[in-house]
């Protein structure tokens, strides 16, 4: 499917019982096949501002355009569909086996078993899993890199026209998280899914990013291209959060997504 | 077991008699059950509410409550039929509620996401994850039935209770330990099935 755009129009959420927005008046939009990360701390409203694309938060006001759709207009199941998701805790279905869960999408779709097979065979030797060895597995038989391996193919089964992953490397192990991020680079790359991607990790934003939106409190506190995050921090809030830790490997990432495909 | 071994043929045919109480009385008890415990684990303040009422339910004697519904039904099936749906709902419904809670909130948002509608979340990845469970509170539910099954007897001359009953009428002890036994080897041979059963879906 070609890749969607995603705008956030002073997108709004305030959750039930709450006397303070989660998300307040967030803008910026997500152009087609781009990777764009959520950068913040704990509690900024990250997962808030992302679950709002595929409707499983309600805005309180703005909209959330994806297309240049509202979503808001749109059916929710079929929204979701369309678009993958990948979360932190992965939530691997227990009761299905790894192809099953591979092909949930697919199979909600109305593929026909050959097509769902064939494509769930493709997908595990994407993620770099022998599909004869991981058809048949159950989620309780996987380590935590192979189930987030398995969790990325879930979502992007259905070739789906954008991606949202929310701190999907975040319960691996660093050298587990460091290949899955050069594979998603690869695979992102490959299919050229729009991909909104959360973290809280800087180094992960800038191995990863197109474009990175720095998020604080609810509101964008400065989006823009590593290197511009980099060179130009816009408020001494995000100068702190770029220059704390490693500057040389983010000066390294920062020069560009080109380097990290070379290597 | 005298009275086993003499009349094995009217043993059998009231053991029948019994387990088709019973089941019969569990098809109706998860009819009411299952929407029940399935309203009840999607509003947990509703919860609350729901099992208490139940559990209150079943704490009432089961001869005053059969008592009541003899006077509803008249003498028969009827009324142990729904004295046995009755209690059973209080063990069928909490794990209904507790097999649905217990499954992975993880798993619950990420069927959402991908695009399930709520039904197919409830039928794809709740209830198959609940299932376990739910065979678990059957098993409690069943032993509890045949036990209570035996009122059958006195009530609607049906079942196992019926040798009880006419054993303290006609002074037999091999008849109450015919059906008693009987009884007991129904119960041991439902939980062992439901065992299977419960280790099958898992
Ligand atoms: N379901 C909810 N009900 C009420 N408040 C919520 C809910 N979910 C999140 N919040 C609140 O909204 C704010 C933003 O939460 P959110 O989960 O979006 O943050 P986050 O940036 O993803 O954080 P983290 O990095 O810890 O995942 C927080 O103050 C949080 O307490
Ligand atoms: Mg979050």
């Amino acid at each position: 499917m070609k890749p969607a755009t995603i705008r956030f129009d002073d997108s709004t959420v305030r959750y039930p019982d709450s006397d303070r927005d989660a998300v307040g008046g967030v803008s910026f939009e997500v152009g087609g096949g781009e990777l764009v990360v959520l950068l913040g701390p704990s509690g900024c409203g990250k997962s808030t501002l992302l679950r709002t694309v595929n409707r499983l938060v309600p805005l309180r006001c703005g909209r959330v355009l994806v297309d240049g759709v509202d979503v808001a207009q749109l059916d929710p199941v079929e929204l979701r569909r369309g678009i993958g998701y990948v979360i932190q805790a992965i939530g691997l279905f227990a009761n299905m086996t790894v192809a099953a869960n591979v092909g949930v999408v697919p199979s909600l779709l109305g593929w026909s078993p050959g097509e769902i097979t064939a494509r769930v065979d493709e997908l595990l030797r994407l993620v770099d899993l022998d599909p004869t060895e991981y058809r048949t597995r159950r989620p309780s038989a996987l380590s935590g890199g192979e189930a987030q391996r398995i969790g990325v193919a879930r979502a992007i089964a259905a070739r789906p026209r954008a991606l949202l992953m929310d701190e999907p490397f975040g319960a691996v192990d660093v050298v587990v998280r460091t290949a899955l991020q050069r594979e998603l680079v690869r695979i992102v790359a490959e299919l050229r899914t729009t991909t909104l991607f959360v973290t809280h990790d800087v180094d992960e934003a800038f191995r990863l990013a197109d474009r990175i939106v720095v998020m604080r409190d609810g509101r964008v506190e400065q989006a823009g291209e590593p290197f511009e995050l980099f060179e130009r921090p816009a408020t001494p809030y995000v100068r702190e959060l770029v220059h704390a830790g490693d500057d040389v490997y983010r000066r390294y990432f920062a020069r560009g997504r080109e380097l990290v495909r070379a290597r | 077991m005298s009275y086993l071994v003499s009349h094995p043929g009217r043993v059998a045919a009231l053991a029948g008699g019994h387990l088709e109480l019973v089941a019969v009385a569990l098809a109706v008890a998860l009819i009411f059950a299952l929407p029940l415990g399935i309203v009840a684990a999607r509003r947990p303040r509703l919860a609350p509410w729901v099992l208490g009422t139940l559990g209150a339910v079943y704490t009432i004697p089961s001869l005053a409550l059969l008592a009541v519904l003899v006077q509803l039904f008249g003498l028969g099936f009827t009324p142990i039929l729904v004295a046995l749906a009755v209690y059973a709902q209080f063990m069928l419904a909490r794990n209904v509620v507790a097999g649905i809670a217990g499954v992975d909130p993880a798993q619950v948002d990420a069927a959402h996401g991908l695009g399930m509608s709520p039904a197919q979340v409830l039928l794809r990845v709740e209830f198959p994850q609940a299932l376990p469970v739910l065979i678990g509170g059957m098993r409690v539910a069943v032993i509890a039935m045949i036990a209570i099954a035996t009122l059958g007897g006195y009530v609607g001359g049906v079942g196992l209770g019926v040798l009880i009953f006419n054993g303290l009428t006609l002074h037999q002890p091999q008849m109450i330990v015919a059906g008693s036994a009987v009884a007991c080897a129904l119960a041991v041979a439902l939980d062992a099935a439901l065992r299977l059963a419960e280790r099958l879906v898992r």
